[in-house]
């Protein structure tokens, strides 16, 4: 069955605009619910926290999956973006309108987590693995703490009164935009260039790849994603404090990636939203308190799971493309017997 | 080969007739060593190498097992910074240059363990190697309009006309990674060629490969010079396909060159059998 518009179109292309859909087809669903009254106020809470979620996997995935690198100082831009959007809204509140205002102060934000994407990016282009890993861990911490005793970020009891501007549709634009961004950069010239780096950096750099310059790149602009769900995060709770933006926040992130698959987008989507609900799911069985003991048993058991033969065999087995292609064989076979 | 870059300033490369290049003595050669150098802590790799190659030569390293023939490879695209001497490819010095400034100024090579990019499909590995010659900006990667396609299309073109110079081109969708051997050793040379290189460096390229595997290769370097007229530099332990198709040879022991010339020349060299099989007993 070779659909006339989908027959010629590459494979990833087709991939993208799968996951695009789901994101459109649940963000359908969910402006239904909210518009027939069906969804309760700690369902709606949640839905802005789901988007910067997905904007902080989908941005870390850049690091992690496409480029190689282990980066755990994601909160760190997150806060840079959460911190300087912030203050450009205060500060901005009574000159501009909201409309001019919400996404200047977003690509604010997100510029300044850029510049320190390069800034954490320049030193620490000469390390790879653990030591990038804790390097960038580092970072993060430093910056908490320059936030705390900072004068102008509102030292340990946070900034206060910015504009509760965020809202769902916000969200889901910030969303998909970076979804857009970041599965065209994969499927370019550039995101080949990236993958290039993380398969063999030495091949990669025979053909006349500047390595430099691409693992910098990946930095900033996974650096500028992080900063732009910062100042959604910002303007979604109006207070800002640096004690959110700590290790755990990171490896929060982390999670979400490895659960939804390095490397893959559209799994960073739906485990974003997924680890995004679970505590809350777990709530009313007073697990709360064990949640980042849940994270280390899914790592693991991801990391168990996602290298081993067996499960991978299973997961072939029971999946719905076999299964589908399957029944269309039966019932060909069906008819050919009649 | 319009399409390489330049870099600003052009050495003038010295007059020199240093036994390689044989086939073509008369133009100006494209690759140049001088006194080339490179010393590991107390142990000197490479010493005093001066050679030249044609332009459209084909020509092997060869000497003994840690005669340092890899270490010279990779002092002449920059893996090494070279103690002494200097390399000029196609007039240009390679000094402090890194491995990608030098693949631009028309250097590309393949590696004696096979590195490809094995997570990622065969005709993506050759647009990879086709990188710099595909001009786009991130903000038309990023959207993906601003004449992307037209870029996308020309690189597709040109990767699957290399793959089809190597009849590899039913291959493309392949995983690179889970190509037969030979395959990805070929694989391997067409990424070196994309890069549109003046002069390709082959490391072992007939390492583990059956001899009728061996007179394809051969067959495929001597196609790959005549028809992009580049120069192909090789290393090689098989002397069938050293001595059939290479113009001049050059061998090394102990990081010295101890003899160049002709194959014809360089079997009947006393120092190359000494150096391979041994001295006579009793002199």
């Amino acid at each position: 069955m070779k659909n006339k518009f989908l027959g010629d179109m590459k494979k990833t292309t087709k991939n993208n605009i799968f996951t695009l859909a789901i994101c459109f087809i649940a963000f359908c669903v969910v402006t239904t619910m909210i518009m027939t009254g069906s969804a309760s106020r700690h369902m709606k809470s949640l839905l802005v926290p789901i988007c910067i979620n997905i904007i902080l996997t989908v941005s870390l995935n850049l690091v992690i999956g496409f480029l190689g690198e282990l980066s755990l100082g994601h909160a760190g831009f997150m806060s840079v973006g959460a911190y300087t959007g912030c203050l450009f809204s205060i500060y901005f509140e009574e000159i501009l309108p909201i409309i001019v205002r919400l996404p200047l102060a977003i690509l604010f934000g997100g510029l300044c987590a850029a510049v320190f994407g390069i800034i954490v990016g320049v030193p620490v282009l000469r390390l790879k693995g653990d030591y990038l890993a804790i390097v960038t861990l580092a970072f993060g911490e430093i910056l908490r703490s320059v936030m705390i005793n900072l004068e102008f970020t509102g030292g340990a009891s946070g900034l206060k009164g910015t504009p509760q501007d965020s809202s769902f549709n916000l969200g889901f634009i910030c969303v998909v935009i970076t979804l857009i961004l970041i599965m065209n950069l994969v499927d370019s010239k550039h995101g080949r260039a990236i993958m290039a780096l993380r398969d063999n950096s030495i091949a990669a750099s025979a053909v006349g790849i500047n390595t430099n310059k691409y693992k910098l790149m990946v930095f900033t602009i996974s650096a500028f994603f992080a900063g732009v769900a910062g100042v959604i995060y910002g303007h979604n709770y109006s207070i800002v404090t640096a004690g959110t933006f700590d290790y755990n926040k990171s490896i929060e992130i982390l999670v979400m990636v490895v659960l939804g698959g390095i490397g893959n987008i559209r799994g960073s989507v739906i485990s974003a939203t997924f680890i995004t609900i679970l505590p809350e799911m777990l709530r009313g069985y007073a697990l709360d308190d064990y949640r980042m003991l849940i994270y280390a048993v899914v790592l693991i058991v991801m990391m168990l799971l996602g290298t081993s033969e067996k499960f991978m065999f299973l997961r072939y087995k029971f999946s719905p493309k076999r299964l589908w292609s399957k029944t269309k064989n039966e019932v060909k076979l069906r008819k050919e017997n009649i | 080969m319009a399409l390489r870059h330049k870099a600003s300033r052009k050495m003038v490369s010295l007059p020199t007739r240093a036994i390689i290049p044989e086939g073509d003595v008369d133009k100006r050669p494209i690759l140049e060593t001088h006194h080339l150098g490179i010393d590991f802590g107390g142990l000197t790799a490479v010493d005093d190498l001066t050679l030249a190659v044609g332009p459209t030569e084909i020509c092997g390293l060869i000497g003994p097992n840690g005669a340092g023939k890899t270490t010279v490879f990779n002092l002449l695209t920059s893996v090494y910074q070279p103690t002494r001497g200097t390399i000029l490819i196609d007039g240009y010095d390679t000094k402090g240059k890194t491995s990608a400034q030098v693949n631009k100024l028309g250097i590309a090579r393949t590696f004696q363990n096979i590195r490809l990019f094995s997570n990622m499909s065969v005709i993506d590995n050759v647009k990879i190697g086709l990188h710099n010659n595909v001009r786009t900006n991130i903000l038309s990667s990023f959207t993906h309009s601003f004449g992307y396609s037209n870029v996308e299309k020309v690189a597709e073109q040109r990767a699957r006309e290399l793959l089809s110079f190597f009849g590899m081109d039913n291959l493309r969708n392949t995983q690179a990674g889970a190509l037969p051997y030979g395959a990805q050793r070929r694989l391997e040379i067409v990424r070196a060629l994309a890069t549109n290189p003046g002069i390709l460096l082959l490391d072992e390229p007939a390492a583990g490969m059956n001899p009728s595997e061996t007179v394809e290769l051969m067959e495929n370097i001597r196609r790959i010079r005549d028809t992009f007229q580049i120069a192909v530099m090789l290393i090689e332990h098989d002397m069938n396909l050293v001595m059939g198709i290479c113009e001049g040879i050059c061998v090394l022991n102990y990081g010295k060159i101890i003899a160049k010339g002709t194959p014809d020349e360089i079997k009947a060299n006393p120092k190359v059998i000494e150096a391979y099989l041994g001295k006579k007993a009793g002199n």
